[in-house]
């Protein structure tokens, strides 16, 4: 097997994480977590537009910036197109910038979207996973996100509400860092983390700015002091050049990725492994696969698979772009076979499978002993993905590993009335 | 072989409709011959803009391979004829930034032609093209360069003329016959058959011409190129060069536009009264200011958009010309400075003969005054 180029994979050392410090607890909602990220990054500029669920962070912003705890920016706009193309130029004049949306919402910011990747600017978003709306569905899938998954955007999957606030400000370091400068999206699965409330450990202005330096767009940065011009017309004979800048950039990321959080645990005493999260897979035998809050039912059904004896592992991808090749081989070497269950879907793409999966194939493929690997659809417009459907999926995958009925070049629809 | 491909190099917006007529010609003529032909406009060309250098281009095969050939490069490199539809082309052409100056005869094969209509003499058009390593062949038909504007098409049978030319000059593309089987207007093929029979064809041999080296670029590659699409300020200014003094801005290198230029403003300094409006008007920041004070257009970066001529309050003071009339781009404040009188003499011959405008108003408010005068 040949891993790519680029990186090598360095494991953090999450033994060293002590006990939490500083800072306070507070019972709050994955979106209030990521508010207060923005806060403690001391976010600039912000536009709002609202589409549940994602306007649940405008509106916890609104109110610490009414409550005067924070200072900033706040523009609402007519739309979230031009909610995102003001940031995109905030950001060009070097303010840090916050912004977000959900399913249609994004779609139609897209055209923003694309240019402020294309243009370098580390603008840092949230989404509140959402479906494309089948009218008004507003449930959770990750299509909204998983959009922008070719353009250069960054793209972490969270599971918790502490989990939202940490990668948020993991995600303004890596993305101001000048080796990257590409934007990243923070996935928050709706209704399950943007609406539900647990204790977070909201840490000290002080720790904060430890591990954040400001924003520096230094010679980059769009002001009459510094005369340059940005985006200028390019044709065929640019085009290709800017676009394996791009390139370079995004593999770039992996490196600095991998940096902040060796920098996180060490300052905050937690935030674990970059990229992904591995579940009991020390002895699995099989491994699920999956991202987002779908976490919880498969920690549940794994454990269930174990106390009947059944070496079952889970491993959760927290960062989707750039796509953690290296780890998932390596932690998935030594199974038989791996379940995917994408909360997403690609209509007729190989295997008629979702995004998750294809990309994991992809990744696996130069792999001598590859794993087979099955995949799942699940848990569509924020339906219930249960531990009952996860010991189903597991069961798949094991009768796969076993050599049984289940296909590995089939995908199976898992809580769909038949 | 009986087929081939033309160029049709054309001025933007001017000429747009008359180039598409062009080619179009080709591949219906192609095609009353049993040929397959295609015609396409350069896509990265921008012909919506005045006068800037844009291509259009026909190939004619016989068969689809064939064809397959002379489209699998971006720009058919080869061709039997090119056409410059306006003779001040012929200084070369420079389509956008970093594209350099490339000579109009650049992608003509050896012993293919250079077909112009013109009314300049054969020596004089020769004088002005870049030399080319291999012999070619000149063919003017005679008369002045058609143009037109964006929405409306000049019909003065330019096109006709130079698809009958173009029958006589490479009769393997298309014949005669079925360049005038595709014209229904009578009085048109009449054109097109008298420009066939009067076109005149001159062979130019190797390294004849102009011997100035066309200037060029090379494009940085990707790790050279400051990421995030940014491009640098240039800092500074300058004075007049070889003066003390003056204030010349610094201008993008990389893109000088004048060959965008159908006609030049050639300007009196005795009756200028330095009042500035040409310098605040011209959209391309074209006007060096002198150290006494004056206006001097850069030829070196104006585009020929004849503002500073509507906008200049003094009579007379700014007269636009066709660019045939020039050999160079010097300055002529230089010339003026330095012999006031030889000047005056130069002036007055170069804006004897009343320039026709090749697009735009000589002053404010003539176009008002044109529809104010139509009859009704
Ligand atoms: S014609 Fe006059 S206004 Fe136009 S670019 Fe040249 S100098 Fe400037
Ligand atoms: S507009 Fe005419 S009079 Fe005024 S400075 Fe220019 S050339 Fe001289």
């Amino acid at each position: 097997m040949n891993p790519p180029k680029t990186a090598t994979a360095k494991k953090v050392n999450v033994a060293a994480a002590r006990a939490p410090r500083g800072g306070s607890e507070e019972l709050i909602s994955g979106s209030e977590a990521v508010a207060h990220a923005v806060r403690l990054a001391d976010v600039d500029v912000i536009t709002a537009y609202p589409i549940r669920p994602y306007d649940t962070v405008m509106q916890y912003v609104s109110q610490l910036i009414a409550d005067g705890e924070f200072d900033c920016e706040y523009i609402v706009a007519e739309s979230e197109h031009s909610q995102f193309e003001i940031v995109k130029h905030a950001s060009a004049v070097g303010a840090r910038v916050f912004c977000g949306s959900s399913g249609v919402g994004w779609l139609y910011a897209f055209e923003a979207l694309a240019v402020t990747a294309g243009l370098r600017l580390p603008m840092v978003a949230m989404v509140g996973n959402r479906a494309l709306d089948d009218p008004g569905a507003f449930g959770v899938e990750h299509n909204d996100a998983l959009a922008v998954r070719d353009l250069g955007w960054m793209l972490a999957w969270v599971a918790t509400a502490q989990e939202a606030l940490d990668t948020a400000l993991i995600a303004y370091r890596v993305a101001e860092d000048k080796r990257v400068f590409l934007p990243c999206a923070i996935s928050c699965d709706g209704a399950f983390l943007t609406h539900s409330q647990a204790i977070v450990n909201v840490p000290g202005q002080d720790m904060v700015d430890g591990f954040l330096p400001p924003y520096d767009r230094a010679e980059k940065q769009l002001h009459p002091d510094n005369p340059i011009t940005i985006a200028p017309q390019a044709n065929e004979d640019w085009v290709m050049e800017i676009r394996r800048q791009s390139d370079m950039a995004a593999r770039r990321a992996r490196d600095v990725i991998i940096e902040a959080y060796d920098d996180f645990n060490a300052q905050f005493g937690r935030g674990g492994e970059p990229f992904i999260e591995r579940y009991m897979m020390e002895d699995a035998e099989v491994a699920l696969v999956g991202m987002g809050t779908l976490a919880m039912p498969v920690k549940v059904a794994v454990r269930k698979m174990r106390e009947q004896g059944k070496k079952v592992g889970f491993v959760r991808v927290r960062w989707f772009r750039p796509f953690p090749t290296i780890e998932l081989q390596e932690a998935l070497s030594g199974v038989q076979a791996v379940g995917v269950i994408d909360r997403d879907y690609s209509f007729g793409s190989s295997f008629f499978s979702g995004v998750l999966a294809n990309d994991l194939r992809s990744a696996l493929y130069p792999m001598v002993n590859r794993p087979g690997i099955v995949s799942f659809i699940a848990g569509l417009g924020g339906r219930e993905v249960s531990t009952d459907n996860v010991i189903d999926i597991t069961n798949k995958v094991l009768d796969a590993a076993s050599g049984g009925d289940i296909d590995d070049q089939d995908t199976y629809w898992i809580g769909v009335r038949e | 072989m009986s087929t081939g491909s033309v160029e049709v190099v054309y001025r933007g917006i001017f000429q747009k409709t008359l180039a598409k007529n062009i080619c179009r010609g080709i591949v219906f003529a192609a095609k009353n011959e049993g040929k397959i032909g295609i015609a396409f406009g350069r896509y990265s060309d921008s012909p919506e803009r005045n006068g800037i250098p844009a291509k259009q281009f026909a190939v004619v095969a016989d068969t689809e391979e064939e064809m397959e050939e002379h489209l699998s490069r971006y720009e058919p490199d080869n061709n039997d004829v090119t056409i410059a539809a306006d003779d001040t082309l012929c200084k070369g052409v420079e389509c956008w930034a970093w594209y350099g100056l490339q000579p109009i005869n650049k992608l003509l094969k050896e012993g293919g032609t250079l077909l112009i209509p013109s009314t300049r003499s054969v020596n004089h058009l020769i004088g002005e093209i870049h030399r080319k390593g291999m012999p070619y062949n000149l063919a003017i038909v005679k008369g002045t360069a058609s143009f037109s504007g964006l929405w409306v098409y000049k019909d003065d049978h330019t096109d006709v003329r130079l698809l009958g030319a173009l029958a006589k000059v490479a009769p393997h593309i298309v014949s005669l016959d079925s360049i005038l089987a595709t014209i229904d207007d009578r009085l048109k093929a009449t054109s097109a058959k008298k420009a066939y029979d009067l076109v005149e064809s001159v062979s130019v041999g190797a390294n004849q011409g102009n011997d100035e080296v066309p200037f060029e670029f090379e494009m940085p590659g990707w790790t050279e190129m400051e990421e995030g699409l940014v491009i640098r300020g240039i800092a500074g200014q300058q004075e007049v060069p070889g003066r003390d003094g003056g204030y010349v801005p610094t201008r993008n290198p990389t893109f000088k536009k004048f060959s965008t230029r159908t006609m030049r403003p050639v300007v009196n300094f005795d009756t200028c009264t330095q009042c500035k409006i040409c310098w605040l008007q011209c959209p391309d920041s074209c006007f060096d200011i002198t150290p006494d004070g004056f206006y001097d257009a850069n030829m070196e970066a104006c585009c020929g958009c004849g503002v500073c001529e509507a906008v200049c309050p003094v009579s007379q003071c700014i007269t636009m010309v066709n660019e045939e009339a020039f050999t160079d781009n010097d300055s002529q404040w230089e010339l003026w400075i330095e012999d006031k009188e030889s000047y005056s003499g130069w002036l007055s011959e170069k804006i004897s003969e009343p320039p026709a405008r090749s697009h735009g108003f000589h002053h404010v408010g003539q176009y008002a005054e044109e529809i104010a005068n139509e009859p009704s």
